[in-house]
């Protein structure tokens, strides 16, 4: 049995009266690439933000690289961020710095390495992701896909033991998209990080993934290898994985009562 | 927050509004030393001081200068014909120099710095809300106060000190052109009643509200900036609420300050 890096034990989360997660269960191994599909809405990004520590869980808990995040201090958030890297959806780079000084952020605050070795390290990771010859850009003259690039050499700038995704392929061309999808495996290989990707992108998915799971309506509904999902008989997981019109998730939505809808805003 | 429907609402919007605000600014205030003395902190603290002193101060210098030498411009003329019935028209320059020190030098310049560096900060960090920058900067552990707050509000109470005495300047020379080529006083003159009447205190008092108005526009500013939600729309009402937030708040607390001096004879 492979050890977990991360292990998310019943959370629940909610926003007001409505239940994003609930009580969620899941073990993400050391080394894996974890695929985490679902619709919009389906709370899948919610569950990346509670293990990179961004929101708090209101039940459960998360124990991430042997430590319980709900349990820590300032510090040891801080000291437990140093130790993973997000990629965020749009790259979220910091607009008013160069790639280079994007990429250099995270060294420059943390460390107390000299000038010339952060540089030397920068190209490094802005080598890894190709964007050497771009260091001195600034985001604004990027491209998506060259953002989202910079976005992850800056997210493995201090060497990180788990690695985030939030939807690393939404809005890119389908070219752009499996560079960045190779870049992930490489990354995976070359530096042994554990991923957790978050994504709607079937294609993405079943390219970069060791295992994926399958969340809905604040639950799982599965989780197995890629090949095991393509073979599921469950019409839920057909629907998704296939993008079919027909199924339990267009079912529901059309279950509302439309009728009780016309009716009561014909009499109210 | 503010605008609720019933009046205990409301009064409870206002008080939460400013304990946010003072936690705020009590986090930044706590960030202070660690971003500036320490080794780290040095590497980028002070780069990022300087950019954010130039953008916020250096730049709104002539803007200052232009508004509060007009206004001295209109005192002279709104006194004259009132004093001059009294045949005190001397007394323009005392009227001036002390409104303007006491009074209009800060709280003008604090209302140009309102709409010239409030107005970009909150839209800055809404921006930057909105970009997940925000969420980026704590994803790396790195404090969004002690990188993004701390600098903007020093700077900005560094800037507003400064713009106070340039306003100050420019207040008492706009008074003294007016009275020297349109009134008939000497400038000589004038320029001696302004250093006769005046005193350290006035300039003090000026002064120090001046700081605490450049604490408070900053706060505002990136307090509103934080707090966006909702996109682009929410960029856009944070900077319209800050500007109108900023410009009551300045005011109520000149009164209180003013107040306070007034009681402790000031």
């Amino acid at each position: 049995m492979p050890e977990p890096a991360i292990q998310v034990l019943d959370v629940t989360k909610r926003f007001g009266s409505r239940t994003v997660l609930d009580q969620i269960r899941l073990d993400v191994f050391k080394g894996e690439t974890l695929v985490v599909m679902g619709g919009s809405g389906s709370g899948k990004s919610t569950l990346l933000r509670l293990m990179s520590g961004n929101v708090k869980a209101d039940g459960g808990d998360i124990v991430s690289l042997g430590k319980s995040i709900s349990k820590m201090d300032d510090k040891e958030l801080a000291a437990y961020r140093k130790n993973i890297g997000v990629l965020f959806q749009s790259g979220a780079l910091f607009n008013s710095m160069t790639v280079a000084e994007n990429v250099g952020l995270p060294l420059r605050e943390h460390t107390d390495l000299p000038e010339e070795t952060i540089d030397i390290m920068v190209k490094i990771k802005l080598e890894l992701v190709g964007l050497r010859e771009h260091a001195d850009k600034m985001p604004s003259e990027l491209s998506g896909g060259m953002k989202k690039r910079a976005g992850l050499a800056r997210a493995i700038s201090l060497d990180p033991q788990i690695l985030f995704y939030d939807e690393p392929s939404a809005g890119l061309d389908p070219v752009t998209s499996a560079e960045i999808d190779q870049l992930i495996m490489d990354l995976n290989k070359k530096l042994g990080v554990t991923s957790v990707v978050v994504t709607h992108e079937m294609d993405s998915a079943f390219r970069i993934a060791d295992r994926m799971v399958l969340l809905d309506r604040g639950k799982f509904i599965v989780s197995g290898t890629p090949d095991e999902m393509k073979n599921s008989d469950n019409p839920l997981v057909r629907q998704f994985i296939f993008g079919l019109t027909e199924g339990p998730l267009t079912e529901r939505r059309r279950g509302g009562a439309y009728v009780d809808d016309l009716l009561g805003g014909a009499t109210g | 927050m503010i605008g609720a429907t019933s009046p205990i609402r409301f009064v409870r919007g206002i008080l939460e509004f400013i304990g946010g605000l003072t936690q705020l600014l009590l986090a930044a205030a706590v960030a202070m030393p660690r971003a500036l003395l320490s080794k780290r902190g040095r590497r980028l603290g002070w780069a990022n001081l300087w950019a954010q002193m130039d953008r916020v101060g250096v730049k709104s210098i002539p803007i200052v200068v232009l508004v509060l030498f007009c206004i001295g411009a209109i005192l002279a003329l709104q006194m004259a014909p009132v004093l001059r019935e009294y045949g005190k028209m001397d007394s323009v320059a005392d009227v001036i120099s002390v409104a303007v020190f006491r009074e209009l030098g800060p709280l003008i310049s604090a209302i140009v710095l309102t709409g010239f560096a409030g107005a970009s900060i909150a839209a800055e960090m809404g921006t930057m809300v909105v970009s997940e920058e925000i969420e980026a900067l704590e994803a790396h552990a790195i404090s969004p106060i002690r990188f993004l707050v701390v600098p903007r509000v020093l700077a900005t109470t560094v800037m507003m000190t400064c713009l106070g005495v340039v306003g100050d300047v420019a207040g008492v020379a706009g008074g003294l052109t007016v009275s020297s080529v349109f009134l008939g006083t000497g400038a000589q003159q004038y320029w001696n009643h302004t250093f006769e009447i005046l005193k350290l205190r006035d300039f003090i008092t000026g002064l120090l509200k001046a700081g605490v108005f450049g604490s408070l526009i900053a706060g505002l500013a990136c307090y509103l900036g934080l707090g966006v939600t909702g996109g682009a729309e929410g960029v856009g009402s944070a900077t319209t609420r800050t500007v109108v937030y900023t410009i009551v708040a300045l005011i109520a607390v000149d009164l209180l300050f003013t107040s306070v001096f007034y009681y402790l004879g000031f």
